[in-house]
């Protein structure tokens, strides 16, 4: 297997009975690359991290990390990722400090530079004024900030974190990503999952699943590439009833609801003059009609319908 | 090494700053065997009775004697006939009635049966009529043996009352205080075990229903260190509660060790190790909290009190639950603490049950290891 991937899957399967999670999926991760995995829940990316932590056995396939075989060398790897699962797993009843000194003694941090190093993550956290909180008591915030200082307490060279902004707010997520930036930089590798799309927007490299499958893998631009037809975003009043009246009209690859506003693809561009015309005659006023970058959400979106043999339409979020 | 020294100060950590649990863990054992203590051994205290005694001689007021120097019966009225024991028992004033007939000096004078009548108030709780009708019995047969020896002793030498065969009797029936000191010792491995088991059957399982395991196992921490660093601080809360216990039964119920105490903690150390190890390799097993609960309670725990010979002697039981017995630490050790508590035995003559004892504790210990999988 080639060391130059930090990691390596090969038509990997995991089954739950007679339930499958993870179905035949195949990619790979240069080293230093940040990887984003993005699908809905129940895709299958917390049960992929799993096997690639060493943590659950794959039902067949292969998978390797810094050239380890997941069911072969566990230890070996665990020796060199760090791991911020989906859900929060540190001790509430221990300080950040308690939590990260436990997890740096566990992962045999040396101990000449150990309290230096544990001091450069409460910096680099923002934990200072924290860090003789009991854990359970801190923000959600706080606490995956805390997550990842013990996830990277022992340099490792590959990251998983699986959801690891979940539930944090926009600031927040940004500074963490920088960070995430920063550590890819200096050359750790990072499979990330995420239900934010403008996340994914970080990455070097995406994978998208569905159902356990792989439906998408490229870079995000590729995958903006891959969308055929032009985007408009129609700001309309009442794009539910727009919806509903542009149901009718022919060419209309995909569309779904932003919030006030309405994505519509078009198979031509041509055709945004048949759109306001048919929106006009149901009397509905359009505020503004743009052509638009499609986002990861409609390449998403997009994607998980080419699978469905009829097409219907998804409201977004 | 580290590591090791890692989990156990965590492990202190989660103990300590839960002091309400501590606190339960550190006084419920305590107050246990002193509710169980008294409970049990206080259910031969004295009973009251009512004696109708027609003969008033000097034979029947002998016969009296015994009943009352026995410590069980306490004479709470006398009455003139049949009819009035009765509407004394009825009337929940006495719980045993003696009648003893007029002609009972007479009949002992010639040589004939003497006739006895025993009330026993039958709607009491079963065990307790069960205990009352054999204490009875127990000492009728005895008073009336030492009369019919007395007689013979009369017919061969006019030596007047034998003194030897007075008390060779009362040594043989002391039930108080024998009663104390064999369960007070059957009690201490019992609690022990529940605590070691309570402590301890929740060590893995908890950490992986509330995911902080997902969190470990991906570390390269080792079985073994988890395994030791976990047992070790509930070591040290377990013989916590075996020196208080020990304390307890000198204090409260006067019973001391007989034989050598280092012998009895050393033994008991190898015991807890024992029952800790049962718990975790419980907590290894189980899916859940609930799960290591049942398991804990109903493939150690009420075995442990019904077959270890903790109430029922284990001579009579059928060969599988004799085997099963066999495999529980619990068997073992009572018969060490039983016999270094009550007969000063040293634990040189105890092989037969320190090594089983040893051996089970070091399977089950081990056995934690081995099973625990560094998997979600
Ligand atoms: N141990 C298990 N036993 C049975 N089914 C499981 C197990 N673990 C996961 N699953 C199922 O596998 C599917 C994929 O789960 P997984 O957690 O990998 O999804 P996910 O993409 O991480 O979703 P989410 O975004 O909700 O975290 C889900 O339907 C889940 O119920
Ligand atoms: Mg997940």
């Amino acid at each position: 297997m080639s060391a130059e991937n930090a990691i390596e899957i090969h038509d990997l399967v995991q089954r739950f009975g007679s339930f499958t999670a993870v179905d035949h999926v195949t990619f790979s991760v240069p080293r230093g690359e940040i990887f984003g995995l993005l699908g809905p829940n129940g895709a299958g990316k917390t049960t992929t991290i799993r096997i690639l932590c060493g943590i659950l056995l794959p039902t067949s396939g292969r998978a390797s990390v810094l050239g380890f075989d997941v069911a072969r060398q566990p230890e070996e790897i665990k020796k060199r990722i760090g791991y911020m699962s989906q859900k929060f797993s540190l001790y509430g009843d221990l300080t950040p400090q308690e939590n990260l000194d436990f997890y740096a003694s566990i992962y045999a941090v040396p101990r000449a530079g150990r309290a230096g190093r544990i001091s450069e993550l409460i910096e680099l956290s923002g934990l200072g004024e924290h860090r003789k909180t009991l854990t359970r008591n801190l923000s959600g915030a706080w606490r995956q900030r805390l997550a990842l200082a013990c996830a990277i307490v022992h340099r490792p060279p590959m990251l998983f974190l699986d959801e690891a902004t979940a539930g944090v707010d926009p600031v927040s997520r940004r500074e963490f990503w920088d960070l995430i930036y920063r550590m890819a930089g200096e050359g750790t590798s990072v499979l990330a999952t995420t239900h934010y799309m403008d996340e994914a927007e970080y990455c070097n490299q995406i994978g998208m699943m569905h159902a356990g499958e792989l439906i998408a893998l490229a870079s995000p631009d590729a995958l903006r590439a891959q969308m055929p037809g032009t985007l408009l975003q129609v700001d309309c009043a009442g794009p539910a009833q727009a919806f509903q009246v542009l149901e009718a009209m022919p060419g209309i690859l995909e569309m779904a609801i932003h919030g006030a506003r309405l994505h519509v693809s078009l198979a031509e561009p041509g055709q945004a003059d048949e759109l306001q015309r048919r929106l006009g005659r149901a009397g509905i006023a359009i505020r503004s009609l743009n052509a638009i970058q499609p986002s990861l959400e409609d390449i998403f979106l997009y994607m998980v319908q080419q699978r469905q043999p009829t097409p219907t339409h998804v409201v977004g979020e | 090494m580290e590591r090791l020294w890692t989990i156990m100060r965590k492990e202190v950590y989660h103990i300590w700053r839960d002091p309400r649990t501590l606190g339960l863990i550190l006084l419920l054992p305590g107050l246990l065997l002193i509710l169980l203590g008294f409970g049990i051994s206080g259910e031969s205290q004295d009973l009251s009775m009512v004696v109708a005694d027609l003969s008033k001689t000097d034979a029947s007021r002998r016969y009296l004697d015994y009943y009352v120097a026995s410590d069980d019966f306490e004479v709470v009225a006398s009455a003139a006939s049949e009819v009035e024991v009765l509407a004394f028992i009825d009337g929940g004033k006495a719980q045993v009635g003696l009648l003893i007939p007029e002609a009972f000096g007479r009949t002992l004078e010639t040589g004939g049966t003497a006739e006895v009548q025993l009330y026993v108030n039958g709607s009491a709780d079963p065990a307790n009529v069960q205990t009352i009708q054999l204490k009875l019995s127990a000492i009728g047969q005895m008073a009336s043996q030492t009369i019919l020896v007395r007689r013979i002793t009369h017919v061969g030498a006019a030596t007047g009352l034998s003194l030897p065969i007075d008390t060779f009797v009362k040594t043989l029936y002391n039930p108080n205080g024998d009663r104390k000191l064999y369960i007070i010792p059957g009690l201490i491995p019992v609690i022990l075990e529940l605590q070691g088991l309570l402590l301890s059957a929740l060590a893995i399982v908890k950490e992986r229903e509330q995911g902080t395991m997902e969190q470990l196992i991906v570390t390269t921490i080792k079985p073994w260190e988890l395994m030791l660093g976990k047992i070790i601080p509930y070591l040290v809360v377990s013989t916590f509660t075996l020196l208080s216990m020990l304390a307890l039964s000198q204090l409260l119920f006067g019973i001391t060790i007989a034989g050598s105490f280092w012998e009895l903690l050393g033994l008991s150390l190898i015991f807890i190790v024992g029952s800790l190890g049962m718990g975790v390799l419980i907590s290894n097993l189980a899916q859940s909290q609930m799960q290591a609960m049942y398991l804990a309670m109903f493939i150690v725990l009420i075995p442990s009190i019904i077959l270890s010979g903790m109430i029922y002697p284990r001579d009579g039981m059928p060969w599988a639950s004799l085997f099963y017995s066999e495999l529980l630490p619990v068997t073992h050790y009572l018969t060490i603490l039983r016999a270094i508590f009550l007969r000063g035995v040293g634990a040189a003559a105890l092989w037969p049950s320190i090594l089983p004892l040893i051996g089970l504790s070091i399977v089950y210990f081990v056995a934690s290891i081995f099973v625990f999988r560094k998997r979600i």
